[in-house]
């Protein structure tokens, strides 16, 4: 039996109402509109107990329910229902089915469920256009079905149609075998790229594999003298994948024999921790599903920082949504499981006011979503991930670049805490044991995220598949977080614990299969959201919320107890096993047994090669007379340097309790460069965490870009109140056209810089993570091949310990007469500055590029640790992209004080005073020092250079003045104005 | 019964998660807390009975999906309302804080309800707010600043009700330009809520619901204008107190029972 409950807002509720429409061009034309939810339940339940689930979804101060009849439809013209595509994951679904079968005391069946959709009534002088502008503009077709009826009197007596949209697959196919024995090359070819040739004719979607592996698969099967399945192919095609091999960090390059991982990354945090002897902090590096350094004696952080950049292109809620919640199960997965403590976040877009429309198809079908839905929908999807886990969100970043309108870069990281010893052994030191269950917990199995990892790994372009797409459930996980890290954890019920991401499965149980040998898994015991899957598609199904574990077998039944009494589901899949293969069986009969060596170290190696190009831009025409107030004031409220307090002020930051310096800062709630948390109530650490990322650098020079992206993530951790003895680092490296040689001449040049600047600063790199094809290929709106590829990207995350929270500094000004000094030297660097990419409209750039000189650095970042453990400065703040004007402004605007200064007298060789302003000259920090502390903070930085250039003032007057030229010239009530008026756009 | 070192329960599960910080709230005001997930209390219903005060903590229950805090309310209807009756109608305390504060009015604990922010966003900031109720979670509090963080905190009740409550002393705090609005130059209410309404109080005063997070301002250096004040107090050479503002509220419910 089919229902529709309907709830309708009640007049004070307030949320049925939204606005007409306006933007889409309808002005005037929308009267009103109201929305209701509807309810859709395929179950048999009588009358009263349809009545009772009614009763239970509203609350009757706020909402009405009705069954099977809309609300009077007098003053509507048109009703647009949205609901999620078939098989596509409903939160608020699980939640009514979860609520209402424990109200009813009577579980779903099989057959039965709930479906949620959003009603919208209509009313004006609109045509069918218009509401089908509208259902575009409020859903995602990938994702979501939008449904327009005229208002009829059919429709005002029976209500909306009751069709369940319930996922139909075609008759399910057991396992086949690929005839690879006598392929071609040409089919090698084909089935590497497209997929897997189905006996009903279509190719099953690529496996990303290239000739090469294919023939060394090919061989592999000639010699064990059979034909591989297709759920073996598939297996090495996820293992293989760029997306879990990072083959091209992997791979010889030039002469660099080893790859550039192990030759500059894992040797840099070699070499440093073998350099720092007994005070070596790292505890867990590279090996894990994050890297973890010490707290303190009981406890170690981790972090994490993930890229999930194709699928927030597509749908980019579900995208980002899915980024930050599997992160957080890398937290979980990490060592024998950490608690989250904070998300991280960074987004690079494409300018929200860009209205060119762009295709992935040739004939215009697929139209890729503008860079505004794109910022809207990340946005969201890491709220909604961040918030309803109760993670803090708390250090994040957007930058704005028109080659990021192809593919936006969605980075998602989360540190995590755990004790370093649980049960008494070393959490770090997981081991699966033969004859442990392989127990996969969390949620079901479907078809969303199949070719995820591959999918990942190859040009954005029109065959990229929908599937691929998932969205994530933040409550499922909260529950499963929970029962693993605050109790399962803790009684000793597991040997070892791994994060279901790419590949799902078929890559966490090879992966923990190492620990032990191999695995032998029962693939008809993974539950399922729907029947009709394949065993290759179960095996490789990256559905979402799902951990894998070891359970011994004497701990099942307490494991399986608990995890039910938290509404957690967990089933047993399988066993580990002493045997070095990695066996799946389907009913009994096995469909893959492959040698583990062959799955995990089969791949070919490659040898990869690349070239230098010397790239020349223009100068630009600097403005004429010396005033620069104008240039200043527009260049503050930039895309790019403008606060993004909108968002920051919607992620919520205090949960947990545990917040020292917070995403806002001061009266004037400036944007923090890094944040500082105390994560156990009863210790006085803390925990520093900030990034940096400079992609316009390495339009010139990535070498450059990657060193001021290394040294102004140690400087904002060490203004903030860490140190250079206790600090961390993360590299993400999202890169375009890999294959590019040019493109990997730039990558060479850019982890180089890792290495030097690393092993300079003694800060080891932890963890990493690559996403080396940020391309989109496809069409404009006259069906014009474009091709977009995003500027080399490298973010650097850093995570620092602190022993006194106490300590912490903001970047804020905070009382009228303190005088301002800036630590170190600004050289004429203005090369792909931000105040040259505005003069310059983004071409004339200049070649200036800042330079990091660390050994310098090294003593100016020592002495101010110094100061700032004596309590010395009242404030300090890391001079990064906008240059020294910047960090003028946003420290005046955090404290609402005005500031006198002259520039007349800067140290370093900067000449214009463009350049004394703007330039963004590496290893520079503005401090803010008490009268009374003046003599004592002179003395302790006597050898390193700085100028103390002015005052903190009472009024509102901004004043910066080179010699008796006044420069910029205004109050700090318009700085904060021009500041933040991009933020407050999006409110 | 008085002079004893309360007993707290500390809900949890389906997705509350301020119960850590709200039990270490209630344990440094001098209580002993624990943290009970619904489940378990389920299983042993009897449990309540060992307890003095029971906590709803912040969180996002059931992801909020089908409106905040009914599907973890309509839980507990479902298996402990009888449980429920007779824990309030012993000499106990009741709070629920913001997604708790959602529960409760859910469970009719509270009058009034809870809608989406006039904005439509959600929103993390600190707020101040009058006291003006009267009951035992309030005793010496005038004015208080906390921060707040939800997406549907916008307090709604109708005229005649709120006449009502605010004669009998149960609209336990209004949002008011204070300390920290000042400060960083906000708006006094945050969410659109009816008459400012921050906080309401069952008609004994014994059960308390709001909107913004005490345990959030539990520690002085919680505050948004604590680096400030840390500069100011090193200049006078002072020291800074560790007790944030929202301790008080905790004290309060613990000081009921020990004097």
């Amino acid at each position: 039996m089919i229902s529709r409950i309907y709830v309708v807002p009640n007049e004070q509720n307030g949320k049925g109402k939204i606005l007409p429409f306006n933007n889409l061009g309808l002005y005037g034309k929308v009267a009103n509109v109201s929305v209701i939810d509807s309810y859709l339940v395929n179950a048999s339940l009588t009358p009263e107990q349809l009545n009772l689930t009614g009763q239970s979804l509203i609350n009757k101060k706020l909402e009405n329910y009705s069954i099977n009849s809309l609300p009077n439809l007098a003053n509507f013209s048109y009703i647009l229902e949205i609901g999620f595509a078939p098989g596509v994951t409903d939160n608020v679904a699980h939640t009514v089915m979860e609520s209402v079968s424990d109200l009813l005391k009577r579980p779903f069946a099989d057959v039965e469920a709930v479906y949620t959709s959003k009603v919208f009534l209509i009313g004006g002088t609109i045509s069918k256009e218009d509401v089908n502008k509208i259902a575009f503009s409020l859903h995602n077709p990938l994702i979501e079905r939008a449904t327009i009826f005229p208002v009829s009197n059919e429709l005002k007596n029976k209500g909306l149609p009751l069709y369940v949209p319930v996922v139909v697959l075609p008759k399910k196919k057991d396992c086949i075998v690929v005839p690879l024995s006598n392929a071609n090359t040409d089919e090698l070819i084909k089935t590497g790229k497209e997929g897997i040739l189905d006996p009903d004719g279509d190719r099953r979607g690529p496996l990303a594999l290239d000739l090469e592996s294919m023939k060394v698969i090919q061989n592999f099967f000639k010699n064990i003298k059979r034909n591989p399945t297709d759920i073996e192919l598939e297996s090495l095609a996820q293992t293989w994948s760029e997306h879990c091999k990072h083959t091209i960090f992997a791979n010889s390059i030039d002469d660099i024999k080893d790859g550039l991982y192990k030759s500059y990354i894992k040797k840099a945090t070699n070499d440093i921790r073998k350099a720092k002897g007994k005070n070596d902090f790292c505890l867990s590096v590279f090996s894990d599903n994050a890297g973890g350094i010490v707290f303190d004696d009981t406890y170690m952080v981790s972090h994490k920082v993930e890229t999930h950049n194709s699928p927030s292109a597509l749908d980019p809620f579900g995208g980002a949504i899915t980024g930050i919640v599997g992160v957080n199960r890398d937290t979980i997965g990490f060592g024998m499981g950490a608690k989250p403590i904070a998300n991280v976040y960074g987004f690079c877009f494409g300018y929200p006011d860009d209205k060119r429309e762009l295709y992935k198809d040739k004939k215009l079908k697929q139209k890729m979503l503008p860079p505004a839905r794109i910022v809207d929908g990340v946005i969201k999807g890491i709220n909604a991930g961040g918030n309803c886990s109760g993670i803090p969100t708390i250090n994040g970043f957007t930058k704005f670049d028109d080659r990021y309108r192809g593919k936006p870069l969605v980075f998602a990281g989360t540190i995590g805490l755990s004790p370093r010893i649980v049960n008494g052994k070393n959490a770090t030191e997981k081991r699966a044991r033969a004859g442990d269950y392989i127990v996969v917990v969390g949620g079901k199995v479907g078809l969303d995220g199949v070719h995820g990892a591959t999918f990942s790994s190859v040009v954005l372009d029109s065959s990229s598949p929908a599937t691929a797409v998932q969205i994530g459930d933040p409550i499922t996980q909260k529950k499963l977080s929970d029962a693993i890290v605050k109790e399962a954890r803790d009684r000793n019920l597991y040997n070892s614990i791994t994060d279901n991401g790419a590949g799902g499965i078929s890559c966490s149980v090879a992966e923990m299969a190492k620990e032990c040998g191999g695995a032998v898994v029962d693939i008809e015991n993974v539950p399922l959201k729907y029947p009709g899957l394949s065993p290759w598609q179960i095996w490789i199904s990256e559905s979402q919320e799902r951990m894998t574990l070891a359970v011994p077998k004497n701990k099942w039944d307490e494991f399986q107890k608990l995890m039910e009494s938290r509404g957690v589901q967990a089933s047993v899949i399988g066993e580990f096993s002493k045997n070095k293969n990695c066996v799946v069986r389907h009913n009994g009969k096995v469909i893959m047994d492959m040698p583990m060596e062959f799955l995990h170290n089969g791949l070919p190696a490659r040898q990869l090669h690349s070239k230098r190009d010397v790239k020349i831009f223009n100068e630009p025409k600097l403005p004429n007379g010396y005033n620069r107030t104008k240039e200043f004031l527009t260049l503050v409220g930039s895309a790019n340097l403008g606060s993004n307090r909108w968002i920051s002020e919607q992620y919520d930051h205090e949960v947990q309790s545990s917040s020292v310096v917070k995403p806002l800062s001061g009266a004037g709630l400036i944007n923090t460069d890094a944040q500082v948390i105390k994560p156990v109530f009863k210790s006085d650490r803390a925990v520093v965490v900030t990034s940096s990322v400079y992609p316009s650098y390495g339009d010139i020079n990535t070498y450059d870009m990657t060193s001021c992206a290394i040294d102004t993530a140690v400087r904002n951790a060490i203004c903030a109140g860490g140190t250079l003895d206790h600090l961390a680092i993360l590299d993400n490296t999202c890169w375009c056209s890999s294959y590019d040689e040019v493109r990997l001449g730039e990558l060479v040049d850019a982890i180089r810089a890792c290495y030097d600047t690393a092993v300079d600063y003694g800060t080891p790199f932890i963890s990493g993570k690559d996403s080396m094809f940020n391309d989109f290929k496809g069409y404009d709106k006259d069906g014009n091949s474009v091709a977009i590829s995003i500027p080399p990207t490298l973010l650097i995350s850093a995570i620092g310990v602190m022993k006194d929270f106490n300590k912490a500094v903001t970047p804020e000004f905070k009382i009228a007469g303190d005088t301002i000094y800036i630590l170190g030297e600004t050289h004429d660097e203005l090369g792909a500055s931000e105040y040259y990419k505005q003069i310059g409209k983004n071409i004339a750039i200049g070649n200036s590029v800042p330079k990091v000189d660390t050994k310098k650095n090294t003593k100016i970042y020592k002495a101010l640790e110094k100061v700032i453990a004596k309590g010395i400065v009242a404030s300090a703040i890391s001079v990064n992209s906008g240059g020294l004007a910047q960090a003028l402004a946003k420290a005046s605007v955090g404290g609402m004080l005005g500031i006198n200064v002259d520039l007349k007298k800067l140290a370093g060789t900067a000449s214009s005073i463009d350049a004394k302003l703007f330039s963004e000259s590496q290893g520079r920090i503005v401090v803010s020092v008490a009268k009374g502390n003046v003599k004592a903070f002179e003395s302790l930085i006597k050898n390193i250079p700085y100028t103390k250039i002015g005052q903190v003032k009472s009024g509102k007057e901004f004043l910066i003045k080179n010699g008796t030229q006044k420069i910029v010239d205004t109050k700090v009530d318009t700085i904060s104005k021009f500041h933040n008026s991009f933020s407050n756009s999006f409110k | 019964m008085k002079n004893k070192q309360p007993k707290i329960i500390v809900m949890s599960g389906y997705g509350l998660n301020c119960e850590e910080e709200t039990k270490y709230a209630f344990e440094w005001a001098g209580g002993q807390a624990d943290i009970v997930h619904i489940n378990d209390l389920i299983a042993n219903p009897a449990l309540l009975s060992n307890y003095d005060i029971l906590a709803f903590p912040g969180g996002f229950s059931y992801g909020d999906d089908t409106g905040s805090g009914k599907a973890y309310a309509n839980k507990f209807h479902n298996h402990l309302q009888k449980e429920l009756d007779e824990f309030i109608a012993r000499d106990t305390l009741v709070i629920g804080i913001c997604n708790g504060f959602q529960i409760i009015t859910n469970l009719e604990l509270v009058p009034g309800a809870l809608a989406h922010n006039a904005s439509g966003m959600y929103i993390d900031r600190w707020v101040d707010m009058k006291c003006v109720g009267s009951s035992p979670w309030l005793k010496g509090v005038k004015e208080i600043s906390l921060p707040i963080a939800h997406g549907e905190g916008r307090y709604i009740i109708n005229e005649d009700e709120y006449k009502k409550m605010m004669k009998n002393g149960q609209i336990a705090f209004q949002y008011t330009k204070g300390e920290i609005c000042e400060f960083q130059n906000l708006p006094a209410n945050p969410n659109g809520a009816m008459h400012d309404v921050g906080g309401v109080l069952s008609e004994n005063g014994k059960i308390l619901g709001m909107m913004p997070h005490p345990e959030r301002g539990m520690f002085y250096q919680q505050r948004p204008d604590a680096q400030l004040k840390k500069e100011i107090a090193k200049r006078k050479k002072s020291k800074l107190p560790t007790e944030g503002p929202g301790l008080i509220i905790f004290k309060n419910a613990v000081n009921y029972f020990k004097k």
